[in-house]
């Protein structure tokens, strides 16, 4: 689960680390009375989870109550156009009404999971305000990393390091350490994939503060945090992931593409590498799928309802290596599941291997489908049949 | 010889009166492994249907048994909870089964049990085939022999062992890694192992999309075992970037993970990468022809 801005900087407030003075609203005359109550200068920020805010025009300024209403309403009256991160584009639905900083540096921090290291990594550099990545390609020099012992946790002298190492302002490096460490602690007691401060803004009046936020929690350890439910319900939800729910696999088991040809396979390695069989055979996948173990007649009928009924496939493509299952059982599921549904049909091909195979086989063709013996015969077959 | 089971290891099943837990422990047994019983909080005292004595505590199993090796199917919230069980009882490798485990459990395990090697989580565990099995592979597909597989997961290591296995390449220890983030052993320390073994003549590496695990073995490969034949596979080729497909660290993260990075690294290392399952045994035959080096087919 990615947070929204606004929800992390609620994560970071309560933390200790420094955010800017803010208000979250929803409509252009929240935004109005909000600036009405507390002139100022302000920056009207889109709440989506997608990046490129300022270059789509969802960032900007309001000197005072009218100009507020008229920048949100400007906001909130277009979704955020696709880029390259995000094909779809993204609803907004509400703002962040901002402190406008006046900035004199941006800076780089970020927290994360280092998997060939198998430890928590800090991340800094003197350059922020753009995408890590591009950071990394023009200035790989000014990035400084260390990787904690777990056993050992945070120490200041940690921050003080990176912040040398980076080569931060000199204005940074007394208020940086605790920084470093608040969000340390943060990445700690949620569990995090990712927490990243970009831009770490040090202000002409010489004050460190989290110019934004990002926080992506590990939907793993989301059992832990019954308090941040009210949030995952208000988040932009994934379609996918809510089909997948729906039909009864897990969240990561379904994944929609643009093609004809459906697929279906049981595992995630077997599930790839039956999307990398089709597209080998010329073919178009219309999905990633995979069914997970014991194949019944009520599972694989989900799933050929969730294919079917939720992407362009004109054939489905089932691929099942039945190690311990038996291949008769799977067969009658297969069977069963096409009688019971009501959906419309599409061919089946299908391979399947496993005890029993050849019975499974003779109980498909009985019944109309096509079994093949091998992975790419099925591939084969399932994108002829697809065109 | 094999890597990290063989015919004497111990082993003993955490979570055996659950539904897996028991299922497993029936399958591990009959395959031939030493199962020497299991544990459940509340349950000791008690046997399974083929007679393997229950404990309550694995420093319990490990003082009656004299157990090296466990198998743990719990649900995810306790995985970490077992696996420093095991630690502290004196357990040499721990095969972790359970999807689900939130990546910073494993991040606290995997820094504070040295001494013990884990397998997982979220794999299907290892074979040395003829010898024993410790996870949820289904043993008939695998026959005795001289390959060292590795692979991210479970059906796919099945497929491509299946395939080796018809065509006469038997397998010496196949190690399902399992499909986190952030895993207890990556595939540089099963080479690590497969180098010194005696057995393991030639190696099948079987990775997916997401982390730099491949591109690691890929360098360990060029400078440690460049004289031994190998042939790898890469699934994924069409995933879609910022989206987790099946495995928690199958996700290619803006440039990184990409399978395309992977099979550059392999190719650069001379690792010649199937494009499919079904051409690993031809290339594998190819590599070990080339280099001159007989691989009996299931000779032991």
């Amino acid at each position: 689960m990615n947070l929204m801005e606004h929800q992390g900087k609620t994560l970071f407030r309560d933390a200790g680390i420094p955010v800017p003075r803010s208000h979250h609203a929803r409509t252009p005359e929240e935004v109005g009375s909000f600036i009405d109550a507390t002139p100022g200068a302000w920056v009207v920020k889109a709440q989506v989870l997608m990046g490129g805010r300022g270059k789509a025009g969802k960032i900007k300024l309001a000197g005072d109550a009218s100009q507020g209403r008229a920048v949100a309403e400007e906001i909130l009256a277009t979704p955020m156009p696709p880029n390259r991160q995000n094909p779809h584009g993204e609803p907004i639905r509400s703002v962040l009404v901002e402190e406008r900083l006046a900035i004199a540096h941006e800076a780089y921090c970020a927290i994360t999971v280092d998997r060939a290291a198998r430890k928590p990594v800090l991340i800094v550099s003197r350059f922020g305000g753009m995408d890590i990545e591009e950071v990394a390609e023009r200035h790989p020099e000014s990035l400084a990393k260390f990787y904690v012992d777990t056993a050992i946790g945070y120490s200041p002298f940690i921050g003080r390091e990176l912040a040398y190492r980076a080569g931060l302002d000199a204005g940074y490096h007394r208020a940086f350490p605790a920084i470093a460490g608040a969000l340390y602690d943060l990445f700690f007691r949620y569990g995090a994939k990712l927490v990243e401060i970009n831009p770490l803004a040090l202000t002409e009046d010489g004050r460190v503060v989290a110019s934004d936020a990002k926080v992506e929690l590990d939907d793993d350890a989301l059992h832990r945090h019954p308090e941040l439910s009210e949030w995952r319900g208000a988040l932009p939800l994934d379609e996918d992931e809510i089909l997948a729910t729906g039909a009864g696999v897990g969240i990561r088991n379904f994944r929609r593409f643009p093609g004809n040809v459906g697929t279906m396979a049981n595992g995630a390695g077997l599930a790839m590498a039956t999307m990398d069989a089709v597209s080998n055979a010329g073919g178009h996948i219309a999905n990633f799928l995979d069914v997970g173990g014991g194949a019944n007649a009520q599972r694989v009928r989900n799933c050929y309802e969730l294919v079917v009924n939720n992407t362009g496939a004109t054939v489905f493509f089932v691929n099942i290596f039945g190690g311990i299952t038996r291949g008769d059982e799977v067969a009658r599921g297969i069977v069963d599941a096409m009688r019971q549904t009501t959906s419309r049909k599409i061919p089946l091909v299908i391979r399947l291997t496993g005890t029993n195979e050849a019975e499974g086989r003779r109980i498909l063709a009985e019944a109309g489908m096509t079994p093949v013996e091998t992975m790419d015969e099925g591939a084969r077959k399932a994108v002829e049949l697809a065109s | 010889m094999s890597i990290f089971l063989d015919k004497n290891s111990k082993v003993i099943v955490q979570g055996i009166t659950g539904a897996e837990g028991s299922y497993h422990a029936a399958r591990m047994h009959a395959y031939g492994t030493n199962v020497v019983g299991g544990v459940t909080p509340g349950k000791g005292g008690q046997r399974t249907p083929q007679g393997l004595p229950v404990f309550d505590t694995v420093s319990e199993a490990v003082a009656a048994t004299g157990a090296t090796h466990s198998c743990i199917f719990v649900p995810p919230p306790f995985a970490a909870d077992a696996l420093y069980e095991a630690h502290a009882a004196g357990i040499a490798l721990a095969v972790c089964i359970t999807e689900g485990v939130p990546v910073h459990d494993t991040l606290k395990v995997v820094g504070a049990t040295a001494g013990m090697r884990i397998i997982g989580p979220n794999c299907p565990g290892l074979v040395s085939p003829g010898k024993a099995l410790v996870g949820i592979m289904p043993g008939h597909v695998f026959k005795e022999g001289t390959v060292g597989v590795v692979s991210r997961s479970g059906t796919l290591t099945y497929e491509v062992v299946d395939l080796l296995t018809r065509a006469g390449f038997g397998q010496s220890t196949c190690v399902g890694v399992g499909g986190d983030p952030v895993i207890g052993t990556t595939f540089v320390e099963c080479l690590r192992e497969f180098k010194n073994d005696p057995q393991t003549q030639a190696l099948v590496l079987c990775g997916e999309i997401g982390g730099t695990d491949e591109e690691d073995v890929a360098a360990f490969i060029a400078e440690h075992v460049a004289d031994v034949p190998v042939v790898a596979f890469v699934g994924g080729r069409n995933a879609p970037p910022g989206k987790s497909l099946g495995h928690a660290g199958a996700i290619v993260s803006g440039a990184f993970g990409t399978a395309q990075s992977k099979i550059k690294a392999f190719e650069a290392a001379g690792v010649p990468v199937a494009g499919r399952p079904s051409e690993i045994p031809a290339l594998l035959a190819s590599e070990v022809a080339r280099r001159g080096r007989p691989v009996p087919a299931a000779s032991f």
